[in-house]
């Protein structure tokens, strides 16, 4: 009944201011996942020598902007853009301050483009200013503090965001005091808390000790502390990433599939368990790292496998969601039921492929995982090819699906071209499957990730599963079919912008299967499950900080500062070095061609 | 709440998968005996190596029957020693540790694997197999010369090792 009315109204017209944000998020965040694929491609040939446009010294310059524009900035503003449109659609009421709403959305683009501007300056060598200290940004390599100052103004937004999200949600509540929380909603409000509980740890290492360093406020850092807090983040963030994948699986994919979410109560446990598990397990990330006791890494290993619970719980209930579309469809057999699903739709064929490289990711994380058997693959360019299944084809193939079908909705205008977007995807699919293959196969011969020239003038790397270079030529089309596919997403969308404004274009979500009132009460009790969660971490985190602190004080002892955006003297000091191994791998190379 | 049949089923060999997921890792501690990079180590002052008694010439001397310890200092952009020769079908222990910024130590197609933490000393221990040539690469970032940060560690015979300790007069 309620469908009836919504179907007559897109979100555009129900919430044009909102849709205005949400349309402003977007292209935020495609403006950069343009940016990072310009340097995708960039490093992708110059890794793989063959293409080489830049210095090597500057291929640092590329992979700190890549990994930025596309971790931070593509995703945040797609997830900010999406939960805005999630959280007024699902409690069907405008947000409490338009005003308010705008202002983060500033503070997120001012603060994304200081960080943008300190990292881009490193590519001009007359100005004094360069952030080329990677995504991680490990002391004590020390970018410039409008690095720093960039990142705090944009995460400062995002809480904002998540603060007018839960006024609204509030609002709403007072409103209709006995209803259960829409489902979006729920997971809006659930992912927020997460994040306010994650990024107060990179937020406290970014304000106390990065920034007034940066500024020469105190002479040195903590290596491992500023590291610890990093990862206290850094992994719950890749949850972030993933958790607006998994609200469009839960709660557009079955609409998709022409059915409906499988049970409301289960998608409700999974994100509560992202809530509790997402943060106590940072310290895998430092299974390696000397200066953290073998039983602490040991801990965040057990919490890591459960937190393959929840993936595993999506799994199973979006397969049976689609399995459920397919059959209302008139799918019959076993397997049968397949054929009967609207696979000609870029947004559906998008979101299943993602999906099924997120199983493929799974299966590389738990290696990852693996406490011993990281050892093999830890900083080799596995990692990489694991990140790109996961943040890189779930999430970023999940998003330009996703777009596919709600960019209507919010704007009144009908995609350009649906052909040229199912193509899209597939070749993203397809490109990835070349490039992360390759890339896992290369991990495990012990070629490094983060490196400007993987090949070394001493020695051959062992050959496997096909040598090196045959693996550099996968990774090399497979980036160039990945870079292809971004621009044709980024120009069909701009076309698509060109397009006159119509209506009809409305696609109501229906509810679950199994609704709302089957999931216990508990389950909406956001302050118990943030209590048990702040709990968690304390539990996982308070021992290894003070046995952190306590070993390397405060502020570290006896460690330099290795700024790398004071320029003359270090510039002066790589451009003496590069010469010399550049010498001793010509000389390496002619002695080959002595041999052979 | 309802929970399907199926679900149930499937919710219990996650569990189980979980479960034995841990349960190869904490094998691969208790029966081969992988040891992490952990906390052995008393921190150290990174800018003053020189005045350690390991580390301001580190090189690889014997500590038991069969037992190497292999001092390292990791640098931008660099490894001290390099190459570092360690006598084959042997236990070595590699001490590792950095003069300024965090680097990685890994020597290629191994898991010999540790990062390097000014300030701390990672400690790494293998068994050595038969005498060959393997390279040494930093696997973390470590500035904009990280590329040619290289070097290698040469498994000798016992002989020829001991004939190259004697020629360092050591």
């Amino acid at each position: 009944m309620s469908e009836a009315i919504e179907g007559d109204r897109s979100f555009v017209d129900k919430f044009p201011e909102e849709a205005r944000i949400v349309r402003s998020a977007f292209l935020s965040s495609f403006f950069a996942l343009l940016l990072g694929a310009v340097f995708g491609i960039i490093q992708t040939l110059h890794r793989t020598d063959v293409a080489r446009i830049i210095p090597s010294t500057d291929y640092y310059t590329v992979l700190t902007a890549h990994g930025v524009f596309l971790v931070i900035s593509f995703t945040i503003f797609f997830l900010v853009g999406l939960f805005t449109w999630a959280l007024t659609r699902s409690l069907d009421r405008p947000l409490v301050n338009i005003k308010i709403t705008w202002t983060w959305y500033a503070l997120m683009a001012i603060g994304m483009t200081m960080t943008g501007v300190s990292i881009l300056a490193g590519f001009v060598s007359s100005i004094d200013m360069s952030a080329d200290v990677l995504y991680t940004f490990y002391a004590p390599l020390q970018a410039h503090p409008l690095f720093y100052t960039g990142l705090a103004v944009f995460i400062v937004g995002s809480w904002i965001a998540g603060a007018d999200w839960f006024r609204t949600f509030l609002a709403w509540k007072r409103e209709h005091p006995d209803e259960r929380i829409p489902l979006q909603t729920f997971m809006v409000l659930t992912t927020m808390a997460m994040w306010y509980i994650a990024s107060s740890a990179v937020a406290a290492s970014v304000l106390l000790f990065l920034l007034p360093w940066s500024l020469g406020f105190i002479d040195q850092v903590n290596p491992t502390l500023t590291r610890t807090l990093f990862w206290f983040f850094g992994h719950p963030v890749v949850y972030f990433w993933l958790m607006p994948a998994y609200l469009l699986w839960y709660t557009v994919l079955p609409r998709i599939a022409g059915g409906r979410l499988f049970s409301d109560p289960l998608a409700r446990v999974v994100f509560v368990l992202f809530l509790l598990l997402s943060t106590p397990v940072g310290i895998h990330h430092q299974y390696l790292d000397p200066g953290i006791a073998e039983g602490f890494k040991f801990i965040s290993m057990t919490n890591t496998m459960f937190l393959l619970l929840p993936s595993l719980l999506t799994a199973f209930t979006v397969v049976a969601s689609v399995e459920y579309g397919a059959r209302q469809r008139g799918g019959t057999g076993l397997l049968g039921w397949l054929t009967d699903l609207p696979w000609r739709k870029p947004e559906f064929t998008g979101m299943m492929l993602a999906g099924l490289m997120f199983a493929a990711g799974g299966f590389s994380g738990m290696v990852n995982a693996g406490m011993n058997i990281n050892y093999m693959i830890h900083n080799t360019i596995w990692v990489p090819g694991h990140f790109h299944l996961t943040v890189g084809t779930a999430v970023a193939l999940t998003f330009m699906a996703a777009t596919y079908w709600i960019w209507p909705q919010i704007s009144n205008k009908p995609i350009y071209s649906r052909t040229i977007g199912l193509f899209q995807v597939v070749l993203w699919f397809i490109g990835m499957a070349l490039m992360s293959n390759a890339m896992h196969a290369q991990g495990i011969m012990g070629v490094p990730r983060r490196t400007a020239e993987p090949e070394y003038s001493g020695f051959d790397y062992p050959t496997m599963f096909g040598g090196f270079e045959e693996l550099n030529i996968q990774i090399a089309i497979g980036g160039t079919l990945l870079f292809v596919s971004t621009v044709l997403f980024i120009g069909n969308l701009v076309l698509t912008m060109g397009n006159p404004k119509v209506s009809g274009l409305a696609d109501p979500l229906p509810p679950a299967l199994s609704g709302p009132d089957d999931a216990p009460q508990v389950l909406d009790n956001l302050r118990l499950w943030v209590g048990i969660a702040l709990t968690l971490v304390v539990l996982a985190y308070a021992l290894p900080l003070a046995a952190i602190i306590n070993r390397g004080g405060l502020l570290g002892s006896g460690v330099g500062t290795y700024p790398v955006w004071l320029g003359p003297a270090f510039d002066a000091l790589v451009s003496a070095l590069t010469p010399l191994a550049d010498g001793a791998r010509d000389a390496a190379a002619a002695l080959v061609g002595v041999v052979r | 709440m309802h929970i399907h049949a199926y679900e149930k089923l499937w919710l219990a060999c996650s569990v189980l998968l979980i479960l034995f997921l841990i349960g190869t890792v904490t094998y691969g501690a208790v029966g081969p005996g992988i040891a992490m990079v952990a906390d052995s180590e008393q921190p150290i002052d990174a800018q003053n190596l020189d005045e350690s008694e390991r580390f301001a010439d580190p090189g690889v001397e014997q500590v038991g029957e069969n037992e190497y310890a292999a001092y390292v200092v990791a640098y931008q952009f660099g490894f001290t020693p390099d190459p570092i020769v360690v006598p084959a079908n042997s236990t070595v222990t590699f001490y590792v540790t950095s003069r300024d910024v965090t680097h990685g130590f890994e020597v290629a197609g191994t898991n010999a694997n540790t990062m390097v933490i000014p300030g701390e000393v990672a400690t790494l221990t293998v068994e050595t197999a038969e005498p060959q040539e393997y390279g040494l690469l930093c696997n973390e970032y470590c500035g904009a010369a990280h590329h040619a940060m290289e070097g290698k560690v040469n498994v000798v015979s016992q002989s020829e090792f001991e004939s190259r300790q004697g020629g360092d007069g050591e």
